[in-house]
C-alpha cells in the first residue's frame, strides 16, 4: 500500500475508534452520563489514540528509516568493481539508483548492474511498505480493541487524555531545541569533514579564496585556496557601512520620534519606519542592484571616482537602509526605559532638550543602546539577498569601499547552488563558512539579549 | 529676572547662563534638524525605493501586441495532425507578406524576431479551438518580441547610436509601419499573471511562483501554527520552572535571530540530504521557514496568552473544569486574536524570505505550474530574484512588477494583522 | 512694579489688624462657608520674589486650577498642603514652567518673577529653570557619578569651565546641602548608590549648584524614612536664609515645622493662605479646618 493511502487508512480506522469508544461508553451506564468518570468524548478520544497512536509512530519511524537501511542493503549487494572506487563514486550510483527508481533520467546511461541494483531496490521497497501496511493495521486493530474493553465508568479517561496532549504539547516545545541541533550537526559535521580536507588555519586565516571547480581530481590546483580572510574582511566592510547608515539614522530617528515629535508626526512616521521593516531583502537587493549601484557609478564618474558596478558601498548602503528600523524601534524600547524623572531632573535643572538627551538620556540608555546595535551587527553579517544580488564574487582583500567585495553568505549561496557533489572541498566550505556565520552570530545575539535584559532589570 | 539688586551680591550665575543661552539654543536647534533629517531620511529611502520599483515596474502589466495577416495554408498545417503544424511558417510568412522588400538571411531573421517565439503557439492554440480556420487567411494578434515591446514603450531612445541600440533602424522602420497602419498595441499583460517562468520575457509569468508560494506558505501554516501554538501554550500555561525550560527559552530566542541563511544550510544538510525529500520542493521550503517562523509565532502567541487575564482561568478551574480545559475552552479562545496576528505577520515574513529557499534548490528554472507539495516549483521573492539577474531590459520591468505584486500581498496580510489587532483589542 | 508694590504695602498695613480680628474672634465667629471657594487670608506679601495673578490650569478638559493668586516672598519657606489632587503640585510645576513637558497642559495667567512674567513670549524656560530649581517627590539622581550629579548644572550652564571652580562647587553645595561629610571619601561613585535621603540630598545639591534663588520641593520628604526627613527639614531651614523655597507636603507635621506660610488648596482651589500659626491655629475657611483637624485629606 502506497504511504500516504495508509496514512489515511490509519487515520479514519483511528477516528472510527472514536465513535465506537464514545458509544460504549454511553452505553456502558445506559446513557447515564453523569456516573461516568468522563465525558464520553473523552472515551473516544481515549479509544482513538490508543489505537491511531502506536501504528502512526510506527509509520513515521518506518519512513524515516527505510531509505536508509534499504539503500545500505543495496549498496551490501553491488559488485565488488563499484565499491571499491570509493565513497565519492558509490554515492554518484546510488544516486543512479535512486533516480532509476524514481523513473527519472540519469546522468549517464545505467550500466546492467546499476539496474539490477534499481530493481533489487524496487522489490525491497515494495517488501518493506508491505511489511508495514500489516504491521501498522495489526497496532491499529490490536490496541483499538484492547482500548476500547478497557472502558468503563471508573476509568479516568480524561485525565489519559490530557496526559498524551501534554506531552504533545511539551514535544512541540521541544522542537526548538531540536532544531538548534539541527543547525549545530548539520553545519558541524559537514565542516568537520571539510577540516579533514582544508587545515583549519588556512581557512581561518588564509588570504586568498578561490574555490575553483576541478573538472578532473588530477587537474592541477583541483583543490583551489581557501583562506576565508577576504570573505571576513568583506563581510564586515559592508556591515560596517550599513552600521554607518542605520546606527546614525536609525538612533536619531527614534530619538526625534520618542522626544520631539508630536503625536501626529509620530502616527505617521512610525507606520512608515515599520513599512521598511517590513520590505522583503530580495526588493531591497534588487534596489541595491539596479538603481543604487548605477547612481553611485554614474555618481563617481563624474567626480572621477572608480567606483565598482559591484561595490561594497552600494551593498551596504542599502543594507544599512534595510537595518534603520531594527535600530530605531530597539532604541525606542529602550529610551523609552529611561524613567521620566530623569528627563524631569534634567529640566528641572534649567537642561535643554538636547542637553537632557545628550547627557542623561542617552548616557543612561547606552547599555541597551549597545545592546540593540550588536542585534543590528549580527544581522547585517547574515543579511544575505542584498549581498548575493548587489556584491560581488570576487574575494578582493580591501578595505576600499569602492571596490568590489564578496561575502560569506554569498559564497555559501555561490558555492551551494547548482548541482554539486557532496564531498568536494567547494561544497563542504559553504558548510564552514555557515559554521563560522553561526558562531558569530549566535555570539552576539547571546551578548545583546543579555544586555538589553540586563538594562531592562535596572529600571524595573 | 536679570535686573540687578542692590542688597545681594552681583548674580554671577544667571549672567552667565544668559550669556551662553544663544549658543545652547543654536544647538538645540542643530540637534533637533539632526533628528528631523533622519526621519527624513529614512522616509526618503522607502520613497526612492519604492518609487523606483513602481516607476521601473507599472509597465509590466502591459505587454505589446502585434496585428498580422496570415494565410493558413493547408500545406503547412495538416488538418489530421493539429499538433505538428509549422505554425512558425505561417507566421513567418505573413511577416514577409507585410514587407515584401526585406530580403537576404540576416535581415530576414531581424524581420522575425519581431514578433515573440510564443505567437506560433497562440495561432496553434486558436487553431486547435476552431479547425474550420485551416485554409483560410486570417487577422490574429500576436505578441511582440520583448525588445520591440521596450521599445513601444519608449524605454529605448531613437536618437543613440545604432550599435548601442538593442532595436536596429530597419526594425525601427517596421515597427513605425506597424504603428501608421494601426498594427501595434498595447493591451493589459494576462501572460504575466497566468503563465510559469520563461526564457522570453513575453512569455514569462508570476503564476508558477505564486502557486509555488501558496504551496510553501500552505506547508508552513499547517506546521508552523499547531506547532508554535502547541509550544506556546506549554511554555506558558504547564512548563514547570526548570533548567531544561530555560534552556529551551534560550533556544527560542536564539533561533528568532539566527540568520535566515543558516535554515538553508539546514535544510540542505538534513531534509535533503539525510531524509532523501526532493530538492526544490514547496514541501521542504515549507519545512525550512516553518523552522524560521516559529520563533515568531512562539513568541507572540505566548504575549497573546499572557494579557488574558488570570481571573477567567481560575474562574473555569473554579466551576471544575481541568486546566487543560480551562485552557482550550477559555483562555485560548481570548488569546486567539493575538495569536492569529502573530502568524499572520510570521507568514509574511515567511512569504518574503528567499536566501535559505536558495541553498535547497528553490532556484531552479520551472516552466511548469506545480501541481502539489513535492513538485518542483519555486516562490515569488526567489523568482524576483532569478529574473532580476536577467540581462534582458523587459525582464527588469517584470522583476519591477512581481516586486509590487509581492509588495500587494504583503501590504494585503499586514492590513488583515492590523485589522485583527484593532477589531479584537481588548483592555481588561 | 510700582503699582504692585504699593498695593502690596496697603494689604501689608491692613495684614496686623485682621490677624489680631481673626485670632480674638477665632472660636466665636464662624467659618467662611464651605461652599465658598473665594480665597481667605493675604495672598500677596511686601517685596515678593513671585507673584501669581489668576493662574488657570487645564490638562486636556480638566479644569487644575482655577484663578489662583498668590506670592512667594523672599527668604520665606511657603508650604503648599491640601488632599491629593488638589493642585498643589501642578501650582508648583507652574513656577518653573516644568508642566511644559506635558503636552496636554495649558497654563494662563501671570506668573511675575521680580516684575518679568515668565510665561511671556521672550522668556526662556532654561534661565528660568536655573533659578527656579526643582527637587522631585522621589529622589532622581543621574546614574552617573556623585560628582557629575552635583557638577551635570554648572556644566551645561558654563558656569565653571576651570576644574578647580567646578572642584569649589562640588565641595561648596556639598556641604551646603549637609552630604560633604558622608560622601567627601566616595565623589567617583553612582550616586545612585547612596540611600534614600542622601539622594535627595545630592539632588538637593545639585540644584544648590546652579545658584537657583528659589528652590521648588514637591514632597521632597514622602519617600524618605525619619531621620532622612529630619535632615531635610533641617537642610530647608538653613536654606531659607539665602533661598526662597516653596515646598508641596502631604504631612501638615512638616509644613508647620518648616514653613513662615502656609497655602491650602482644595479641588483646584486656593482656599487659604495665611503665616503658618494662623492658618494651623486658627483657620478662616471650614474646609481648611476640617483638613486640619484630619476630617479628610
Amino acid at each position: 500500500m502506497q504511504i500516504d493511502i495508509l496514512f489515511i487508512t490509519l487515520m479514519l480506522l483511528s477516528s472510527a475508534a472514536f465513535f465506537i469508544g464514545r458509544q460504549r461508553a454511553s452505553k456502558i451506564v445506559q446513557g447515564q452520563i453523569q456516573s461516568l468518570h468522563s465525558l464520553p468524548s473523552f472515551y473516544g478520544f481515549f479509544a482513538a489514540i490508543w489505537s491511531g497512536l502506536p501504528a502512526i509512530l510506527l509509520l513515521a519511524a518506518w519512513v524515516v528509516f527505510e531509505p536508509a537501511i534499504i539503500t545500505n542493503i543495496v549498496i551490501a549487494n553491488l559488485p565488488e568493481h563499484i565499491t571499491s572506487l570509493g565513497q565519492s563514486h558509490v554515492n554518484l550510483v546510488v544516486n543512479d539508483i535512486h533516480n532509476l527508481t524514481l523513473g527519472n533520467l540519469t546522468a549517464t546511461e545505467p550500466s546492467a548492474e546499476i539496474i539490477a541494483a534499481a530493481d533489487q531496490y524496487k522489490s525491497l521497497q515494495a517488501t518493506s511498505h508491505m511489511l508495514l501496511t500489516i504491521f501498522s493495521l495489526l497496532l491499529v486493530f490490536g490496541f483499538g480493541l484492547v482500548s476500547v474493553r478497557k472502558i468503563h465508568p471508573q476509568l479516568r479517561a480524561r485525565n489519559v487524555v490530557e496526559q498524551v496532549i501534554k506531552v504533545f504539547l511539551f514535544l512541540c516545545a521541544c522542537i526548538a531545541i531540536l532544531s538548534t541541533l539541527g543547525i549545530v550537526m548539520s553545519v558541524l559535521f559537514e565542516s568537520i569533514r571539510f577540516f579533514k580536507m582544508i587545515p583549519i588555519d588556512d581557512f581561518l586565516f588564509g588570504l586568498t579564496w578561490s574555490p575553483q571547480t576541478a573538472m578532473r581530481e588530477d587537474q592541477v590546483g583541483s583543490s583551489g585556496a581557501f583562506g576565508a580572510i577576504p570573505l571576513f574582511t568583506g563581510t564586515l566592510l559592508i556591515s560596517f557601512i550599513a552600521m554607518m547608515v542605520a546606527v546614525p539614522v536609525g538612533l536619531m530617528s527614534a530619538i526625534y520620534l520618542s522626544e520631539y515629535a508630536s503625536t501626529k508626526v509620530r502616527g505617521i512616521a512610525k507606520p512608515l519606519l515599520e513599512v521598511l521593516a517590513g520590505i522583503p531583502t530580495v526588493v531591497y537587493g534588487f534596489f541595491a542592484a539596479l538603481t543604487v549601484a548605477p547612481l553611485l557609478r554614474g555618481a563617481g564618474i563624474s567626480l572621477g571616482l572608480d567606483i565598482a558596478s559591484e561595490s561594497a558601498l552600494a551593498a551596504g548602503l542599502v543594507m544599512g537602509i534595510m537595518i534603520i528600523p531594527l535600530v530605531s524601534s530597539l532604541s525606542d524600547d529602550v529610551i523609552n526605559a529611561v524613567p521620566q524623572a530623569m528627563r524631569d531632573g534634567a529640566y528641572g535643572l534649567g537642561a535643554t532638550k538636547s542637553e537632557t538627551i545628550r547627557k542623561v538620556i542617552f548616557p543612561a540608555a547606552l547599555p541597551g543602546i549597545v545592546g540593540g546595535i550588536l542585534l543590528a551587527v549580527s544581522r547585517a553579517l547574515g543579511e544575505t539577498m542584498i549581498v548575493v544580488m548587489a556584491a560581488g564574487l570576487a574575494a578582493n582583500l580591501t578595505a576600499n569601499p569602492l571596490d568590489a567585495v564578496t561575502t560569506v553568505t554569498v559564497q555559501i549561496v555561490t558555492l551551494l547552488t547548482g548541482d554539486q557533489e557532496f564531498d568536494s572541498a567547494k561544497t563542504l566550505a559553504a558548510f564552514a563558512l555557515g559554521l563560522v556565520l553561526f558562531v558569530i552570530t549566535l555570539l552576539l545575539n547571546v551578548i545583546a539579549l543579555r544586555v538589553v535584559r540586563k538594562y531592562r532589570e535596572q529600571y524595573e | 529676572m536679570n535686573n540687578q539688586q542692590a542688597d545681594t551680591a552681583p548674580r554671577r550665575a544667571i549672567d552667565v547662563i544668559n550669556a551662553g543661552m544663544d549658543r545652547r539654543k543654536r544647538s538645540e536647534k542643530r540637534f533637533q534638524l539632526l533628528g528631523k533629517l533622519s526621519i527624513a531620511l529614512a522616509i526618503g529611502f522607502l520613497a526612492m525605493l519604492l518609487g523606483s520599483i513602481v516607476s521601473k515596474g507599472y509597465g509590466a502589466f502591459q505587454q505589446t501586441y502585434v496585428k498580422l495577416d496570415v494565410h493558413l495554408d493547408a500545406a503547412k498545417i495538416d488538418a489530421e495532425n493539429l499538433n505538428k503544424g509549422n505554425y512558425s511558417g505561417v507566421i513567418k510568412e505573413g511577416l514577409r507578406n507585410m514587407f515584401p522588400d526585406v530580403s537576404g538571411r540576416r535581415e530576414k531573421r531581424k524581420l522575425y524576431s519581431l514578433v515573440s517565439q510564443s505567437a506560433a503557439y497562440q495561432l496553434q492554440a486558436k487553431v486547435i479551438e476552431e479547425p474550420g480556420l485551416i485554409g483560410q487567411a486570417i487577422s490574429i494578434w500576436v505578441p511582440a518580441d520583448d525588445e520591440v515591446d521596450v521599445f513601444f514603450k519608449g524605454h529605448i531612445n531613437r536618437d543613440i547610436a545604432e550599435e548601442d541600440r538593442r532595436i536596429k533602424d530597419n526594425q525601427i522602420r517596421w515597427i513605425d509601419h506597424f504603428i501608421e497602419q494601426n498594427r501595434i498595441e498595447k493591451r493589459f499583460n494576462t501572460t504575466f499573471f497566468n503563465a510559469g517562468d520563461s526564457r522570453n520575457p513575453e512569455s514569462a509569468g508570476i503564476w508558477g511562483a505564486v502557486v509555488g508560494s501558496f504551496y510553501t506558505l500552505l506547508v508552513t501554516l499547517l506546521l508552523s501554527f499547531p506547532v508554535g501554538v502547541a509550544s506556546a501554550i506549554y511554555l506558558e500555561e504547564f512548563a514547570p520552572k526548570n533548567k531544561f525550560i530555560d534552556f529551551i527559552e534560550v533556544n527560542i530566542n536564539n533561533l528568532a535571530a539566527v540568520p535566515s541563511i543558516i535554515f538553508g544550510l539546514l535544510g540542505l544538510a538534513i531534509f535533503i540530504n539525510f531524509f532523501g525529500l526532493p530538492r526544490s520542493a514547496s514541501f521542504v521550503g515549507g519545512l525550512v521557514l516553518t523552522l524560521m517562523t516559529l520563533p515568531t509565532i512562539i513568541i507572540s502567541s505566548r504575549a497573546a496568552l499572557k494579557s488574558v487575564p488570570p481571573s477567567i482561568k481560575q474562574a473555569a478551574l473554579g466551576v471544575g473544569a481541568s486546566p487543560m480545559q480551562a485552557i482550550f475552552y477559555h483562555v485560548l479562545p481570548l488569546a486567539m486574536p493575538g495569536i492569529l496576528t502573530g502568524t499572520i505577520l510570521g507568514m509574511a515574513q515567511a512569504l518574503g524570505e528567499s536566501a535559505p529557499l536558495l541553498m535547497i534548490g528553490m532556484v531552479a528554472f520551472i516552466v511548469d505550474i506545480p501541481a502539489g507539495i513535492f513538485d518542483p516549483s519555486t516562490v515569488l521573492p526567489v523568482q524576483i530574484f532569478l529574473w532580476a539577474d536577467s540581462p534582458e531590459r523587459a525582464f527588469l520591468e517584470r522583476t519591477s512588477g512581481a516586486i509590487m505584486v509581492l509588495l500587494g500581498f504583503l501590504v494585503l496580510m499586514n492590513m488583515v494583522a492590523v485589522i485583527l489587532r484593532k477589531q479584537f483589542e481588548r483592555r481588561w | 512694579m510700582n503699582v504692585e508694590q504699593e498695593t502690596g504695602q496697603k494689604e501689608m498695613e491692613l495684614n496686623p489688624a485682621q490677624t489680631k480680628e481673626a485670632m480674638d474672634l477665632q472660636s466665636k465667629t464662624p467659618k467662611v462657608d464651605r461652599e465658598n471657594r473665594e480665597t481667605v487670608g493675604d495672598v500677596r506679601v511686601d517685596d515678593p520674589r513671585m507673584r501669581c495673578t489668576d493662574i488657570n490650569v487645564h490638562y486636556g478638559d480638566k479644569h487644575a486650577i482655577k484663578g489662583l493668586n498668590l506670592d512667594v516672598g523672599k527668604k520665606e519657606i511657603l508650604s503648599m498642603i491640601g488632599p491629593s489632587g488638589c493642585g498643589k503640585s501642578t501650582f508648583l510645576r507652574c513656577l518653573n514652567r516644568m508642566n511644559d513637558t506635558i503636552d496636554s497642559c495649558r497654563v494662563t495667567g501671570t506668573i511675575e518673577m521680580d516684575g518679568v512674567d515668565i510665561n511671556g513670549k521672550s522668556i526662556d524656560v532654561v534661565p528660568l529653570r536655573a533659578s527656579v530649581g526643582m527637587v522631585f517627590q522621589k529622589p532622581n539622581p543621574f546614574p552617573k557619578s556623585i560628582r557629575e550629579n552635583i557638577l551635570f548644572g554648572p556644566r551645561i550652564h558654563g558656569l565653571a569651565t576651570d576644574k578647580d571652580d567646578l572642584e569649589e562647587i562640588v565641595v561648596n553645595s556639598l556641604k551646603k546641602a549637609g552630604l560633604w561629610d558622608e560622601v567627601k571619601d566616595r565623589l567617583d561613585q553612582p550616586g545612585t548608590g547612596l540611600s534614600g535621603g542622601q539622594q535627595q540630598r545630592l539632588c538637593i545639591a545639585r540644584t544648590i549648584a546652579v545658584e537657583p534663588e528659589i528652590i521648588l520641593m514637591d514632597e521632597p520628604c514622602s519617600a524618605l524614612d525619619p531621620i532622612s526627613t529630619a535632615a531635610i527639614e533641617e537642610l530647608m531651614l538653613e536654606l531659607s536664609e539665602s533661598y526662597s523655597i516653596c515646598i508641596v507636603t502631604h504631612s501638615m507635621q512638616q509644613a508647620a515645622r518648616v514653613s513662615n506660610r502656609t497655602a491650602y488648596f482644595h479641588l483646584g482651589d486656593l482656599i487659604e493662605v495665611g503665616t503658618t500659626d494662623q492658618v494651623f491655629n486658627a483657620p478662616l475657611h471650614q474646609l481648611t479646618e476640617d483638613y486640619i483637624t484630619g476630617r479628610f485629606g
